[in-house]
């Protein structure tokens, strides 16, 4: 033979050269638009390359060319499935910037509906999932949940998905009584039935749990090296969580327990998903129950525009409307860096200010760009189809990763 | 400065800023707390030493995010930008470098495996090279992509479009045609220290002499200052080219109106059913036909309605 070919452990006799195959751009299991270039020998991962970049829209330098107000609904648009995650840390990192009060009702509000975020997203995830493996059923049960959480939004900011509801200052508008108390109703009512329900059929399912026990085991000390974050970190047995550790808005006063992985495989990072739920559904009966009258909004006329009803008896109401509403507020030069606990993981903005009414630089931090990166070591020496499990396990969205 | 805001709240950064700053010696350019945060600029030759140290030595494990920043009017004008994360400390930190568009970063994928992503992004979006990455390919852009978008100097459109041509059946690239220029309002209010003349302005005064141009601003340090605000592009900033249907510019008055005026009588909508009926008039009124024409064409007309009314 002329060509030197590589010896296949799989194989025995016969003697086959490694192959690559293009996994996406259009794959059901490929979460989005990524396409992953897989060597492999036989059905064992040698190496993955994965592209990414394919829904990539400049999110960032459209943001510097918009004033602070209109640069916020691009973050609904990074991940789609957890809107409000994604806003929460921009309005942050702008309140940081302008070290503004936010009254307490409205951090109550974000908290409750941050929390309600992380479920409706965790349905999705973990449906799909667990679809990757091969269930169907759970799934659609799992959408009925996240059916239900998307009306919560669009009862509390008239949209579905791009809420747009977070604002610098507060929150846009406060929520009816009546929808404080259906949530309250319905956690017991629909969330805790139908999303045990759909669990008992998957957590301890000998098939769900063949394909994902002992895949993509990562020690504490690579889940660090690899800049992980979220439940991918907690997986790994590291108890890290932002709202514990770097608590931001009410967070400081929710009691709520960090689940945390022993073995670090794709099931530890189902199962810390599963018990997250449970522990957000906890926060959310606690914000309920404590979240006090107010407004909703800072009262600094130079962030937040005034009341309708002002605007009709005062001139000052009125400039500063207009003021807001076309040349937007200005925020004090300098630079900050904020992150917060995404559904998904360390959501990070870096915004950088030049005093203007328009952000000079904003970087976004994406969850899945460090866990994406990880996916070559993580499934190298695993099966074709266990891929699908790891990138399942990771919780990949791409309007978030390709920006 | 008193905290109001709801942003995260870390450890105390009392004596962190000190502690780092010794133990990194003379690898500091400039160092600042701010806002909340610990920024850190370095030598940009030995960033990956001063990273190591504090990885090692000051429990920073985590590396967050590698952010890219231009600042066209400086000498150096790329910021990277690594943002560190400590879990045991629970503090975090910015460290920044400078660069220039040819001047190589010394890569931290030694450091952190999950740098290599970062700085290809910081690569792909502004050019910046980090020397001893092996792996440094355009990341988020189209494949082929030719440019750095995230450079100030940038237009927002880009330089290309593509489509599906029917003809060709693949995908082409085709010069940015915008239908519409691309409108940038610049509401920053001309009280408020905006240096340009507003459009107007320039026929009521006469303009001073030009003054020498502005220093550079200093290489190092400074945190987000920028000499140039943001004003209105043309159109040939943008990058855009010729308006797409050049005809929706004409005025159509000119081909219209000939038409209008052949037929004399002014097109009035048609009347509706539900309209009462007016009442005959009761005497005959004097004509008042002409009086919307213009002037040679009324003497014509009147003249015409004359010698009809002769022949009467």
């Amino acid at each position: 033979m002329s060509l030197s070919l590589e010896q296949s452990p799989t194989t025995g006799d016969e003697v086959i050269t490694n192959y690559t195959i293009n996994f996406g751009p259009q794959h059901p299991a490929a979460h989005g638009v990524l396409r992953m270039v897989m060597e492999l020998d036989g059905e064992i991962i040698e190496r993955i390359d994965p592209h990414v970049g394919l829904l990539h829209r400049g999110t960032e330098k459209l943001i510097e060319h918009k004033t602070y107000l209109q640069a916020l609904p691009y973050f609904d648009r990074l991940d789609y499935c957890s809107p409000l995650g994604m806003e929460h840390s921009y309005v942050l990192a702008v309140e940081k910037l302008l070290n503004v009060e936010v009254p307490l009702r409205a951090q109550y509000l974000r908290v409750l509906f941050a929390e309600l975020t992380r479920i409706c997203n965790h349905m999705l995830n973990l449906g799909s999932h667990v679809m990757d493996v091969g269930a169907m059923t759970p799934n659609l049960w799992l959408f009925e949940i996240r059916e239900d959480c998307l009306n919560f939004f669009e009862r509390a900011s008239g949209a579905r998905m791009h809420a747009a509801w977070f604002r610098p200052g507060g929150v846009h508008q406060d929520v009816p009584e009546k929808l404080l108390v259906d949530i309250g109703e319905w956690i017991d009512s629909r969330l805790f039935p139908l999303f045990e329900d759909a669990m008992s059929l998957v957590v301890d399912n000998r098939i769900f749990k063949q394909r994902n026990v002992d895949i993509a085991l990562v020690s504490r000390k690579d889940a660090l090296a690899w800049g992980f974050s979220g439940p991918m970190i907690r997986a790994a047995g590291i108890p890290w969580d932002l709202r514990k550790s770097q608590p931001y808005d009410v967070y400081d006063r929710m009691e709520f327990d960090i689940p945390v992985g022993t073995n670090s495989d794709c099931y530890d990072r189902f199962m810390v998903r599963v018990e997250e739920v449970r522990q957000s559904a906890r926060i959310m009966k606690q914000c309920l129950a404590q979240m006090p009258q107010g407004p909703v909004m800072t009262t600094d006329r130079k962030v937040a525009p005034p009341k309708r009803g002002e605007m009709k008896q005062s001139m000052e109401s009125l400039i500063h409307h207009f003021k807001l509403y076309t040349e937007g507020f200005h925020v004090p030069a300098g630079e900050v860096y904020v992150a917060t606990e995404s559904p998904k993981g360390e959501f990070g903005v870096y915004l950088v200010s030049d005093g203007s009414n328009k952000p000079y630089r904003c970087k976004i931090r994406p969850t899945a760009f460090s866990h994406l990166q990880a996916m070559d070591f993580m499934s190298k020496g695993h099966m074709l189809p266990d891929a699908t499990a790891i990138l399942g396990a990771i919780d990949v969205v791409f309007g978030e990763c390709d920006r | 400065m008193t905290v109001l805001h709801p942003a995260p709240r870390y450890a105390s950064f009392e004596g962190v800023l000190d502690e780092v700053v010794a133990s990194l010696g003379d690898m500091v350019v400039a160092s600042r707390d701010e806002h909340g945060e610990i920024v850190i600029n370095v030598v940009r030759d030995r960033i990956e030493d001063a990273l190591r140290k504090l990885r090692d030595e000051h429990q920073f494990q985590q590396l967050m995010d590698i952010a890219g920043a231009d600042y066209p009017n400086r000498l150096e004008r790329f910021d990277v930008v690594y943002c560190l994360l400590s879990v045991t400390r629970n503090l975090r930190l910015i460290v920044k470098v400078t660069t220039d568009e040819a001047t190589p970063v010394p890569t931290a994928t030694t450091l952190w495996p999950n740098a290599g992503w970062y700085e290809r992004e910081v690569y792909d979006m502004f050019g910046v090279l980090f020397a001893g990455n092996t792996d440094l390919r355009r990341i988020l852009t189209d494949y082929g992509f030719q440019g750095h978008p995230f450079r100030k100097d940038f237009p927002l459109t880009g330089y290309v479009e593509l489509r599906y041509s029917e003809e060709d059946k693949r995908v082409v690239y085709e010069p940015v045609q915008l239908a519409q220029d691309l409108r940038q309002f610049d509401f920053m209010s001309p009280w408020e220290g905006a240096d340009y003349v507003l459009p107007g302005d320039e026929k009521a005064v006469t303009p001073p002499p030009a003054s020498a141009p502005v220093a550079t601003a200093p290489v190092t340090g400074g945190p987000a200052k920028v000499d140039t605000p943001k004003t209105t592009d043309k159109p040939a900033d943008t990058g855009a080219g010729e308006p797409a249907n050049k005809d929706a510019a004409k005025p159509v008055a000119e081909a219209a109106a000939p038409a209008v005026a052949k037929t004399g009588e002014p097109a009035a909508p048609e009347p509706t059913e539900s309209r009462p009926a007016r009442k005959p008039r009761a005497k005959k009124v004097t004509d008042t036909d002409g009086a919307a024409e213009p002037a040679a064409e009324k003497s014509k007309r009147t003249r015409t309605k004359k010698t009809e009314g002769e022949g009467e």
